[in-house]
């Protein structure tokens, strides 16, 4: 693997170099007999290299995209520099990582996506060029091992040193399956899911108690981590370090990877770092030959390569292969694992929601003017209105997606105008959205289960190591319960994106009762529903409301709202018009001029 | 004698002006199609390069890249218009991108036999990179019309290696250098300016000028700007924004290979310069929001003059980090300012 010398990269080796660094002494295997043949040196070089990527490219799976991942693997080497035990200084590698890691996703993890990929450019030339120049410490350009006359003390256990075939089978490998083991853990996990789901839909996340912003600063810390790790890892095998082991190009290379083998799972991560190890020593061999000239043309192909995936198969390779793939069968529910935890009944009455005097403007455009009502605990209550009357608007002010401008929002006595969504969700109040907000390739008991978010407390730890069964087990049997509570009869273990368009709005719902809500929001449930999916709908609503669920409802189906709710509020141009009982709206002039006439008169 | 803090400022104005129209270029075709363009450097170093090549009498290899561009336009478009049933439109649609390629090709190795004037092979440099513009357009963004802009990102990073890799085959790594438009300078005070900066200035001022003019007078800017806002609302007052992509890109293009005309005679160009020249204006780009050009401008201009500054004041190796940690305030305000909770772009 040559340097790639794009941009600042000149003389820069990425974390594939394998041939290009003096190897000490080459492998001397103690005991051991050599591996010998094809897959010996598969083994050795490129799947190694391959699985070393991985370690770095499987964390991309979990957050958004992250260019800058590769820097982190070069943290380490300030401290190899330092760290009189090498064991310790991998570890201190990985500390200062986390440190650096955490500072910079302050600063930029708030960003939009393609900001955000932006920023990690910066940061990226950023710490590159730090490396580069702090000659004393990181060498240059030209490194820092025994090829510059450094020495870097090698691992050992028991004084036995750990070097060549020993360190690449025992300890690299080991560390990636233990790694491999630990994130599909996670990705199967209460926190996993949320990971997921940031990638849909935050807001989603957000409204069943996932804080959005740690969220993603968790995955950036185990990509971290593991980046830095894999910089660890390598430096002891190759006893030297070379600052293009962190620079754009070696970050370039990550994301190639995982846009080839896909971000949808993590094999998609395996598959892509090993094709691309594989691809590229290939092209290598190949290209300059029909230049007639060295250079790393293999870059024209990798160009080709992202922009046809991209235009072709945005999911990646694994998840088009993925209906050839076998199966393993979906793990079974336990129905008489323990039941999670539920609010107690509340028997009190009075106002559950009270909104007074919001106000809320888009720039010149008040959506929302000086709005009060408020809903009586067990009640429905239906917001109507025509397009463009602020229903959406008054929905997002509620569940604090938008904050309000003026006004307050008081649920269950506490004032949450100005709380963002994933502690409002926290008390009780779930939703379902308008424009559907499920996450397509997760299972329909995965999608539920988001909802028991708030519900849970399974932390990081507990997910990576796979100790939150008795509670998965639980959360697993609930979500079939809601799903059958809804009438969704289908295979829970189907994904989201098989079901037709009437039974995912079915599905959202399924999901907010998962959260066992005091209050229910939903957003036009019945659009785009078909006669008799109205009918179980509203019979669904009725059952709910036995059930002592409150529910405040956003609909255009006249015939449904009517049908089903206590009191009506009818809003237009961002105002309240009316306040009442079905029957009293049918008959307010007002009402019936703005909206209502055509339909009921 | 020397005023050092004058002479920086001068010189780094110089370069401003480069990341300026490479800022422009960014921020027309962002607000336009949604790209964020990363191979918006390599366009610079393709016109150069060309320069060079023409000036030697050999063929510039960036004409098999737009002849294998018009080529595969031809065929995206046949495949089109066969597929809503239309193949004698079919006939056509194929036959006027292979026409143009055969028309491209044709000049440009009779223009690198004949010993043409300079001007001409700048000309002739200028308008052969700019035709990849409207290449790229339809060969890789057209495909597909709603793609987040993270996916034109990542796919714009693919174009970046592409088009460093083809500038590594055809012209090898060592630099080369063009030479300047004309002699001589002129000296205000103690600060002697040459004649390449001064035309640099002086185009780049006008080419500003023109864009001013283009966006807020013509007709054809003003629909630009309205896909910009509103691509929707755009097509449904008439405006294609298939065409409007296609012309942001061809200008935003166009400005990255005049500004490799206008810098290489002063700092000689290497295939992987660009790339360097590019996230520069891309931090002028974000200082203006990646919305506002004239923003754009100054920011690009802020970003050549402290570069000089910190090259000289600080350390020359540490410049590029200071320059590109500039942006990091930038973003920081931006994510302080959304105080609602907004939707993760994929």
């Amino acid at each position: 693997m040559s340097a790639r010398p794009g941009g600042d990269e000149n003389g820069a080796v990425d974390a594939g170099s394998t041939r290009h660094v003096a190897r000490p002494l080459g492998a001397r295997p103690l005991g051991a007999r050599p591996l010998g043949g094809r897959l010996g040196r598969w083994l050795r070089g490129g799947l190694l290299v391959a699985f070393l990527a991985v370690l770095v490219a499987l964390p991309l799976v979990a957050g958004p995209f992250e260019l800058r991942l590769a820097n982190l693997v070069g943290m380490y080497a300030l401290v190899v520099r330092f760290g009189v035990n090498p064991w310790l200084s991998i570890v201190a590698g990985v500390l200062l990582s986390l440190v650096l890691a955490w500072i910079i996703g302050l600063v930029t993890l708030r960003l939009k996506g393609h900001y955000l990929a932006l920023a990690t450019l910066a940061w990226g030339l950023v710490i590159t060029g730090v490396l580069r120049n702090w000659m004393s410490v990181t060498g240059g350009n030209t490194g820092y091992g025994s090829a510059t006359g450094n020495r870097i003390p090698p691992l050992s256990v028991f004084g036995e040193e750990l070097r060549g075939d020993r360190l690449t089978f025992v300890l690299v490998w080991g560390c990636v399956l233990v790694a491999l083991w630990m994130l599909s853990n996670l990705l199967g996990s209460r926190v996993g899911r949320a990971i997921k789901s940031l990638r849909t839909g935050a807001i989603a996340a957000a409204s069943f108690g996932v804080d959005v912003q740690r969220t993603k600063m968790v995955t950036f810390l185990i990509a971290a981590a593991l980046a830095s790790l894999a910089g660890g890892l390598h430096t002891y095998r190759e006893l030297f370090i070379v600052p293009g082991l962190a620079g754009l190009n070696a970050s370039i290379d990550y994301l190639i990877m995982a846009v080839i083998g896909g971000l949808s799972s993590i094999w998609g991560a395996v598959a892509g770092a090993g094709i691309f190890v594989l691809l590229k020593e290939q092209l290598q061999q190949v290209l300059p030959r029909l230049v007639g000239r060295t250079g790393n043309y293999e870059i024209i192909a990798f160009g080709f390569i992202l922009i046809l995936v991209l235009q072709y198969a945005r999911r990646g390779l694994v998840p088009m292969l993925d209906s050839l793939l076998p199966r393993l069968p979906p793990r079974p529910v336990k129905h008489d694992a323990a039941p999670l935890g539920t609010r107690a009944v509340d028997r009190r009455t009075g106002p559950l929601l009270v909104l007074r005097g919001v106000t809320r403007s888009f720039g010149g455009l008040t959506a929302v003017n000086d709005l009060s009502f408020s809903v009586e605990r067990g009640s429905v209550v239906g917001l109507i209105g025509p397009n463009g009357a602020g229903k959406t608007t008054a929905f997002n002010l509620i569940t604090g997606v938008l904050g309000v401008d003026s006004g307050t929002v008081v649920f269950d006595g506490v004032d949450i105008g100005s709380r963002p969504p994933h502690r409002i969700a926290a008390l009780g109040l779930a939703r379902t959205f308008q424009h559907l907000n499920l996450n397509p390739g997760m299972s329909l008991i995965e999608n539920v289960a988001l909802g028991a978010y708030a519900r849970t407390r399974s932390g990081l730890l507990g997910g990576l190591l796979g100790l939150d069964h008795a509670e998965e087990e639980s959360v697993r049997a609930e979500a079939v319960k809601h799903l059958r509570r809804v009438g969704l009869t289908e295979d829970p273990h189907a994904r989201a994106d098989s079901l037709p368009l009437g039974k995912v709005r079915l599905l959202e719902v399924a999901r907010a009762l998962m959260a066992d809500p005091v209050l229910l929001l939903l957003d036009e449930p019945a659009a785009g529903l078909r006669r008799h999916e109205k009918e179980d709908l509203k019979a669904l609503v009725r059952r709910l409301k036995a059930d002592g669920v409150t529910v405040l409802l956003v609909e255009h189906d006249m015939d449904v709202v009517m049908d089903l709710v206590d009191t009506v509020v009818v809003m237009n141009y961002g105002n309240k018009l009316a306040e009442g009982t079905p029957a009293q709206v049918r008959h307010d002039p007002l009402v019936i001029e703005a909206y209502l006439g055509r339909e009921v008169a | 004698m020397l005023d050092i803090p004058l002479i920086l400022f001068f010189e780094g104005l110089t370069n401003g002006a480069i990341y300026a129209l490479m800022a422009l270029g960014i921020v027309v075709l962002y607000s336009v199609t949604g790209v964020i363009n990363v191979a918006q450097g390599e366009f610079v170093m393709l016109a150069a390069l060309s320069v060079a090549s023409l000036r030697a009498g050999q063929v510039p290899g960036i004409v098999y890249l737009v002849v294998a561009g018009l080529v595969l336009w031809a065929v995206y478009d046949v495949i089109g218009k066969l597929r809503h049933g239309q193949p004698l439109r079919a006939l056509w649609a194929g036959l006027a991108p292979l026409v143009a390629a055969a028309a491209a090709y044709l000049i440009v190795v009779l223009a690198a036999r004949a010993s043409l004037p300079y001007v001409a092979v700048i000309v002739i440099a200028i308008l052969l990179t700019t035709a990849l513009g409207p290449i790229c357009y339809r060969v890789i963004i057209q495909p597909l019309p709603r793609a987040s802009v993270l996916v034109f990102l990542i796919m714009t990073i693919g174009l970046h290696l592409a088009l460093t890799g083809f500038g590594l085959a055809f012209w090898g790594p060592q630099p080369y250098t063009i030479p300047p438009f004309q002699q001589g300078g002129v000296r205000f005070g103690s600060v002697f300016l040459d004649g390449q900066d001064l035309w640099l200035f002086g185009v780049s001022a006008v080419l500003l000028a023109a864009l001013w003019y283009f966006f807020s007078r013509t007709l054809w800017g003003k629909a630009l700007r309205a896909a910009a806002v509103n691509r929707l609302g755009a097509r449904l007052s008439g405006i294609s924004v298939v065409r409007a992509g296609s012309v942001a890109f061809t200008l935003s293009v166009f400005l990255s290979a005049v500004a490799g005309v206008l810098i290489t005679p002063i700092t000689k160009m290497v295939y992987d310069f660009g790339f360097m020249l590019g996230l520069k204006g891309f931090v002028g780009a974000i200082i203006g929001g990646l919305a506002n050009p004239a923003i754009a401008v100054l920011g690009a201009l802020f970003v050549g003059v402290a570069e000089q500054f910190s090259a000289f004041y600080v350390s020359s190796a540490y410049k590029d980090v200071l320059v590109f940690l500039l942006i990091i305030p930038v973003l920081l305000m931006r994510s302080l300012k959304h105080l609602d909770f907004e939707e993760h772009v994929e």
